[in-house]
């Protein structure tokens, strides 16, 4: 009795670290596909490797119980901990060093010391970037 | 040298690979000695202790890798493989057997305890040739000038 009890917990234990696991790489790999450019899609990339991998190797290890086996898969998932985030550091070290910029959106971080913008004045500026933009389409129209 | 090592943008690199070169080692021996019963042998671990070594240089340089493992004990690693696996040919003939015949090593065994040592001997030959094999290629390719320099980009 108890020990069925103890299979079905290992096995529920391990479907749900896989399963886990299988979401974040399929999240990962959807990352690749969607994301703009080298950094964001590295970033997606280096999620799967890291947590989806370990998430299934996890899993594994709570299937296969105490052994032999159990032991290699232990040994793996210490390697890919250690390897997978360094490569990702090691690729996008070297692309950052090559002079590759980011895409970056509107908003940035402060430049150090720099002063936040106070609200109201952000907003006015905002305002003002909305409507002078409004113009100067209006004004591509009319030409 | 030393003080800029500890300001230098590897660190993560240098700390990583100082914890993972000694286990690249220590995983060539176990495929080694593994090959007798699963997937591996000496080619493999060969390959895997050079890559250990090749790693080191190209973390820490390839003028540190060489004061680590200098260029003569490569060419001496290389010519070693070849004369322990020559040399367990030459030893089965001794004790009485054909070239390479390993069941002369224990001829009583009723486990073939002769073939296991004689497929280790020829491995650890094989083990031998092959890192200094990749090393000595790593080395010879390393050595180039290179057309771009590190500055440069």
């Amino acid at each position: 009795m108890n020990g069925d009890l103890l299979h079905i917990l290992q096995f529920v234990i391990s479907a749900v670290l896989m399963a886990g696991g299988i979401f974040f790489v399929i999240a990962g790999a959807v990352g690749v596909l969607r994301l703009p450019d080298f950094y964001t899609r590295m970033h997606a990339a280096g999620m799967t490797d890291t947590l989806g991998a370990e998430m299934i190797l996890l899993g594994l290890i709570v299937q296969a119980g105490l052994s032999q086996t159990s032991l290699k898969l232990a040994l793996i998932a210490f390697l890919l901990f250690l390897t997978s985030p360094t490569a990702t550091h090691a690729v996008i070290g070297a692309a950052h060093h090559a002079g590759l910029k980011p895409k970056l959106g509107k908003y940035r971080a402060l430049a150090p010391g720099e002063e936040p913008l106070a609200k109201s004045k952000a907003k006015a500026q905002a305002k003002s970037k909305v409507k002078s933009a409004r113009k100067s389409r209006a004004k591509k129209r009319v030409k | 040298m030393s003080n800029q090592n500890s300001q230098s943008p590897h660190i993560i690199l240098r700390v990583v690979s100082k914890i993972l070169i000694p286990l690249i080692a220590l995983f060539a021996l176990y495929v080694h000695f593994h090959g007798d019963y699963g997937p591996g042998g000496g080619f493999q671990a060969g390959v895997i202790f050079a890559s250990a070594i090749i790693l080191y240089a190209l973390i820490f340089g390839l003028e540190e890798a060489k004061r680590a493992v200098p260029p003569s004990w490569v060419r001496i690693c290389m010519s070693l493989g070849v004369l322990v696996y020559g040399g367990t040919g030459v030893a089965t003939w001794i004790l009485g057997g054909e070239f390479l015949n390993f069941t002369s090593f224990a001829p009583d065994s009723t486990h073939a305890a002769g073939q296991h040592w004689g497929i280790l001997a020829v491995e650890l030959g094989v083990l031998f040739a092959v890192t200094g094999a990749m090393v000595a290629i790593f080395y010879a390719f390393g050595s180039r000038e290179p057309d771009l320099k590190d500055e440069d980009w």
